[in-house]
C-alpha cells in the first residue's frame, strides 16, 4: 500500500467520539478503507494471475487426450484440497531471510500474500475451466475442422462456448481468495497499514474485543463474498441453459 | 498455443504493476519490529510508532507476536529489531550471537487475575507461589497463553516456584495473544496471569479482577535488541539503532511514563531514568 497517508494506527482512541456512533467512525476511517482496498488488491491480483495461468492450463486439460493429462487432473484435485496454512508455512520458509528466496525480501509484504492466494486459487481455476471445456460437445471441434476451420480457430470457438464456465472459475477463485485467512496471516504477518486484510483484521479485532470493528469488517467481507457468489450463480445459470 | 500471447502479456503486466508499487514502497525506508502482543494490545505502539515515523521518515512494520516467536523472527533474520520481555530467553539470544545488546526500556508488573467469586480463595495471599498452589490444589480453571510468550515463560517460572506441574482439565492453553487469552479467561471465569498494561487496557470488557499482585517475582521488564548485522546482513542496523535511540530518548521515556495516566488513572509502564516524571501530567 501507499505512503504514510494511508495509515492510521490509533484505532481505539478515535472510535469513541461523542457525536458519531463507533461503527460510523470505524467505517469511514482511513485505516478501514486501507484494509478493504488491500483485500481487494491482493485478491484481484491473485485472481488475475491464477486466471492467466489457469485458464490456458484448464483449456489444455479439457481438450487433452494424452496420458499426462490424467496426472495433471490428479494434481488439480489434490490442489483443491491444499490446506491454506500449509501453503502459508511453505511460503514462509521459502521467503524468510534465512530461506532460499530470502534475498527477495518478500516475507511480510502483499506480494507474498498474492503468491499464496495465487497458488490456492490456481487449482480451482484449472479444474473448473477444464470441466467447462469438457462440457462442450466433443463433435464441435471436429465439425469445425470439417468446415475448414484451423485448429486454432476451432479451439477458440470451444473456449467461447465454455465462457460461462470460465466466468465461474474466476468468480470462484475470487471468493476463495477473499475469504482465506490462514495463509495470508502467516506470510503477511497482519501488519497494520501494510499487510492487514479483511480476514486477518477480523481475527485481530475480535481478540481485542473491538466488536463494532470486527462486525463492520465482517459486513464488508460478507458483501464482497456475496457479490462473488452472485456472479457464480449468474455464470452457472448461463452455463446450463441460458443463451 | 493461442493463449501463450495474452497469458504472457497479463502475467508481465501484473508483475510490472506490482514491481512498480513495490519500488515506490522501497523508496521509504522500512524497519521491521517484532514485539510482544502486550505493547500493541495496550496501545503503546499506536502512540510511539507514528511519532518515530514522523521524526525519521522510516516506516515501521510492527509484527506483534509472543516473545518466543519474536525471538525466532530475530534468529531467522526476519526482523530488524525486537522489543520483548523475557530476560533469560533474551540473554540466550544474545549469547547465541543473534542480537547485539539487550537494553532495558521500561517495566511494569504481572498480575494474577480471577473471577470476582474467587473460587480458589486466592485473594489475600501475597506470595505468588502460594497463590498458584491454591489454584492447582482446588483445580480451579486456569487459562494459560501456551505460546512461549514472555508472559507464558513467566507463568512457567511461577508454576515451578510453586512446585506444581500444571496438567489436567482445569489447565487450558489458548495459544493466542494476551488480549485474546484474557477474553477466554473472562468468559470462563478462570484465573489468568497477565501483564498489568494489557489488563488495564481491556478491563472494562472483562469480568476479571486482580487477586494477587506485588510479589517481586512478578516484575516484568521490556528490553530492546537490534538483530546482529554480522549474523544477518539484510538487517537494517542503522534504522534499528535509530529506533533504539528513539525509545531511550528522554522525550520518549517521558511519554512512556505518562502513557495511560489520563485514561486509566495509573501509568501502564514505568521507566528507570530519573528525568522521566511519572507523577502526573
Amino acid at each position: 500500500m501507499g505512503g504514510p497517508a494511508g495509515k492510521c494506527y490509533n484505532i481505539s482512541s478515535h472510535v469513541l467520539t461523542p457525536h458519531s456512533s463507533p461503527l460510523r467512525t470505524a467505517v469511514f476511517s482511513a485505516e478501514f478503507l486501507s484494509i478493504v482496498l488491500l483485500s481487494l488488491k491482493v485478491s484481484a491480483t491473485a485472481v488475475l494471475l491464477s486466471s492467466a495461468l489457469g485458464i490456458p492450463m484448464g483449456t489444455w486439460l479439457g481438450l487433452a487426450r494424452h496420458p499426462a493429462a490424467s496426472l495433471v487432473r490428479w494434481c488439480t484435485q489434490v490442489g483443491m484440497a491444499l490446506p491454506p496454512v500449509v501453503v502459508g508455512l511453505a511460503l514462509y520458509l521459502l521467503f524468510s531471510r534465512s530461506g532460499p528466496l530470502g534475498d527477495w525480501g518478500w516475507l511480510f509484504t502483499p506480494r507474498a500474500m498474492i503468491v499464496a492466494q495465487t497458488i490456492l486459487a490456481l487449482p480451482f481455476v484449472v479444474g473448473i475451466t477444464a470441466g467447462a471445456i469438457r462440457s462442450v460437445p466433443d463433435q464441435l471441434p471436429e465439425q469445425l475442422r470439417g468446415l475448414g476451420a484451423s485448429a486454432r480457430q476451432a479451439r477458440r470457438t470451444v473456449v467461447f462456448e465454455a465462457r460461462h464456465g470460465l466466468g465461474l472459475a474466476v468468480a470462484a477463485a475470487f471468493g476463495r481468495s477473499l475469504s482465506e485467512v490462514g495463509a495470508v496471516l502467516i506470510v503477511g504477518g497482519n501488519i497494520a497499514g501494510h499487510t492487514r486484510v479483511l480476514t486477518t483484521a477480523i481475527v485481530l479485532e475480535t481478540s481485542q474485543g473491538r466488536f463494532e470493528w470486527a462486525l463492520a469488517l465482517g459486513g464488508v467481507l460478507l458483501g464482497l463474498a456475496g457479490l462473488a457468489n452472485a456472479c457464480i450463480v449468474l455464470f452457472q445459470r448461463g452455463q446450463h441453459g441460458g443463451p | 498455443m493461442m493463449f501463450r500471447g495474452w497469458t504472457g502479456a497479463i502475467v508481465a503486466v501484473v508483475l510490472l504493476a506490482s514491481c512498480r508499487s513495490d519500488t515506490s514502497a522501497h523508496s521509504t525506508k522500512t524497519l521491521t519490529l517484532a514485539t510482544t502482543t502486550s505493547t500493541r494490545d495496550s496501545g503503546l505502539l499506536d502512540l510511539l510508532v507514528p511519532l518515530f515515523e514522523e521524526k525519521t521518515g522510516i516506516t515501521v512494520k510492527v509484527i506483534a507476536v509472543g516473545t518466543g516467536q519474536a525471538l525466532e523472527l530475530g534468529r531467522r533474520g526476519d526482523a530488524d529489531v525486537l522489543l520483548t520481555h523475557a530476560k533469560a530467553a533474551e540473554e540466550q539470544f544474545i549469547a547465541e550471537g543473534h542480537g547485539q545488546r539487550r537494553i532495558e526500556v521500561m517495566f511494569n508488573d504481572f498480575v494474577l487475575l480471577g473471577a470476582k467469586s474467587d473460587p480458589a480463595e486466592v485473594k489475600g495471599i501475597t506470595d505468588i507461589a502460594s497463590a498458584m498452589q491454591a489454584i492447582a490444589q482446588r483445580k480451579s480453571t486456569f487459562v494459560s497463553r501456551g505460546d512461549r510468550s514472555g508472559t507464558h515463560m513467566k507463568e512457567r517460572e511461577l508454576w515451578q516456584a510453586a512446585g506444581v506441574e500444571p496438567d489436567g482439565d482445569w489447565y487450558l492453553e489458548t495459544g493466542s495473544g494476551m488480549a485474546a487469552t484474557l477474553r477466554v479467561a473472562g468468559e470462563k471465569g478462570a484465573y489468568v496471569l497477565s501483564d498489568r498494561s494489557t489488563f488495564l487496557a481491556h478491563r472494562k470488557q472483562l469480568d476479571l479482577e486482580i487477586v494477587c499482585e506485588g510479589d517481586p517475582r512478578l516484575r516484568n521488564i521490556y528490553a530492546v535488541m537490534a538483530v546482529h548485522p554480522s549474523r544477518h546482513p539484510q538487517v537494517d542496523i542503522e534504522a534499528a539503532r535509530q529506533w533504539i535511540d528513539f525509545l531511550l530518548s528522554d522525550e520518549t521515556q517521558r511519554r512512556i511514563a505518562r502513557f495511560g495516566l489520563k485514561e486509566y488513572g495509573q501509568p501502564l509502564f514505568f521507566v528507570e531514568s530519573a528525568s522521566a516524571d511519572q507523577s502526573g501530567t
